[in-house]
């Protein structure tokens, strides 16, 4: 595992495009960092994001990594670029001859995905928690550790969406069109949820609940859920307006978490079975 | 004699072509393989196969008499494939390095290995700054960087110029030299004939012969001899056991030989017939002629 990570990272260093990506997504979970601190002064309203209470523990566990989420799509262009341009370049080819298995080739990919998931999840918990100590009004140990659930969960959405993006990467063989594979893909699952509205109001059915959780994007954004509603303001507004029916959950579903496990050993799966049976 | 590679029955269709046919052969240690076929002969898929990058439909393959796992026994090994393959942006410090991750082997024979290409001057230069006989040459340095059992080598001489292959071939004939193992897949016969010791001749996926280079066709070349009565010249020589077809040019006759013979023989028994031979020259049959020969017969 040593040597497959070793290999990984070199052509990881050596990528220019994957150092400025993974720069460009550094620079910016500072910049949102610091964005808590910006004072904000619109028609006599005074104030910051940090005094809407967004930086309470536990909370902010649930507002960072909801908020750095989309960020991951940094990260998910230097995976496929540096999958797809294997192929390009026939470095692939060159691999294998050089006495890698087409196995420890998936599985190096996927020790630099986990390494990642795993980077990225770190560097999130390290600023929300420097946020928090910042500004947060409780500091006590057993509420600032608490809710570390959304931390899990961000790692699991980070770690499907890159296995997704490997194996398009692998399908595909073009880096461009790998992205834009996983872009069509995310309009298809759109439209199949549209679709799945439609027919749940004319035929009373719950096929939409369903596909949230069983589609790999659907299920990957479905693990942490958005949590403006339990921001200080806006709940007491809500619940000024008291509207029936409004009822938010927060957990992150069980059901979820086993689906983006599923769904990872699937695309991992399938990328092996797809450079298996290839001819190169 | 050590087996390197055996080939037992090894075949490749893509739909309804078929690339390679029921191909078997055996690779001994230090002899010089050279692997001939006009393009799209199956030499290149052949290769694939035996080195796991293309899936064979049947028949099997053994490195090493079977000792090893084949990703294992590909690390023993030392190949290059149509064209150099590497990452553009790396230098050819940082790809060899790469090499030695993937082979699991120490990085200190790096400058050795460039060095013997010479290429130690831009070893610091990025891969996509180079020309095509420099990305071939290091091709080269990443393939010897195990000190292989065998080297593999399909078409290195592909589209260089004239400086670059004689570069390439004085390269070859370098490692050729030290005992090395080398299979080497050509269309150009005069690249083969220079360093090869035995051949395998492939067309349309069939092989046509596989063995020494001069057994190839049993034939012992041909004579040129003229004489200023080149009828009597003609009535002699046709008599003769050794002699095959003649074929008359403008500044004598050809005649291609049977059996061995002396030049010194002939020139007797033309002496004795009242002839007296104004040219006798003995000539090997090429490889390019041989390799046409026995394509045209099959």
């Amino acid at each position: 595992m040593k040597r497959l990570l070793d290999i990984e990272f070199h052509k990881f260093r050596y990528s220019k495009s994957s150092i400025v990506l993974t720069i460009i997504y550094l620079v910016i979970v500072v910049l949102m960092m610091l964005s808590g601190m910006i004072r904000i002064d619109l028609n006599g309203f005074n104030g910051s994001f940090s005094d809407l209470g967004i930086f309470n523990f536990p909370l902010v566990w649930h507002i960072s990594t909801y908020f750095t989420s989309f960020l991951k799509i940094f990260i998910a262009i230097v995976l496929v670029s540096l999958t797809a341009n294997e192929y390009s370049n026939r470095t692939i080819k060159q691999n294998l001859i050089d006495g890698l298995s087409k196995k420890e080739l998936i599985l190096s990919k996927l020790y630099l995905a986990l390494s990642l998931a795993i980077l990225t999840t770190v560097v999130v918990f390290i600023a929300s928690l420097i946020l928090g100590l910042i500004y947060s009004d409780f500091d006590e140990p057993s509420i600032i550790f608490s809710q570390m659930g959304y931390l899990g969960a961000f790692f699991l959405a980070h770690l499907v969406f890159f296995c997704f993006c490997l194996f398009a990467g692998i399908l595909v063989k073009r880096s461009a069109f790998a992205l834009g594979f996983v872009f069509v893909w995310y309009i298809f699952e759109g439209i199949l949820n549209l679709l799945a509205k439609g027919v749940d109001t004319f035929y009373d059915t719950h096929i939409y609940e369903w596909l949230t959780h069983i589609l790999p994007l659907n299920a990957m954004s479905n693990l942490i859920k958005q949590p403006f509603t339990k921001i200080d303001l806006v709940e007491s507004a809500l619940n000024q307006i008291s509207v029936e029916g409004m009822d938010f959950g927060y957990d992150i579903e069980w059901i979820d978490v086993a689906s983006v496990c599923i769904w990872s050993t699937l695309f991992i799966y399938m990328s092996y079975a797809l450079l298996k049976r290839r001819d190169l | 004699m050590e087996t390197i590679l055996e080939i037992n029955q090894l075949h490749k269709t893509y739909g309804a072509l078929t690339a390679v046919d029921h191909i078997s052969f055996k690779i001994k240690k230090g002899h010089v393989y050279g692997i001939l076929g006009p393009n799209g002969s199956g030499k290149s898929t052949t290769l694939g196969m035996v080195l796991n990058v293309v899936n064979p439909t049947s028949g099997e393959y053994k490195w090493f008499e079977g000792s090893t796992s084949n990703h294992d026994a590909l690390k023993r090994i030392g190949a290059i494939i149509e064209r150099p393959n590497f990452y553009p942006s790396m230098s050819a410090i940082q790809n060899l390095e790469l090499v030695c991750k993937i082979k699991n082997i120490d990085k200190s024979k790096i400058e050795e290995k460039l060095a013997v290409v010479d290429l130690l001057n831009r070893s610091h230069s990025k891969f996509s700054t180079y020309s095509l006989g420099m990305k071939q040459r290091l091709a080269i340095a990443s393939a010897l960087l195990n000190d292989p059992e065998i080297l593999i080598l399909d078409e290195p001489t592909n589209g260089l110029d004239p400086q670059g292959i004689r570069q390439i071939r004085d390269i070859i004939q370098k490692i050729a030299s030290n005992g090395t193992t080398i299979l080497l897949a050509s269309h150009l016969l005069d690249e083969v004939e220079k360093v090869c010791t035995d051949v395998i001749v492939l067309r349309l996926g069939k092989m046509l012969y596989a063995g020494p280079v001069d057994e190839m066709n049993r034939n012992h070349g041909s004579i040129f001899i003229d004489a200023s009565d080149r009828k009597a010249l003609h009535s002699f020589i046709e008599n003769k056991p050794y002699a095959g077809t003649i074929t008359t040019h403008d500044n004598g006759l050809e005649v291609k030989l049977y059996e061995p013979v002396d030049n010194a023989q002939i020139n007797k028994d033309a002496f004795e017939s009242g002839i007296i031979l104004s040219k006798l020259v003995h000539r090997k049959q090429s490889l390019e002629d041989q390799f046409i020969e026995l394509t045209n017969k099959n």
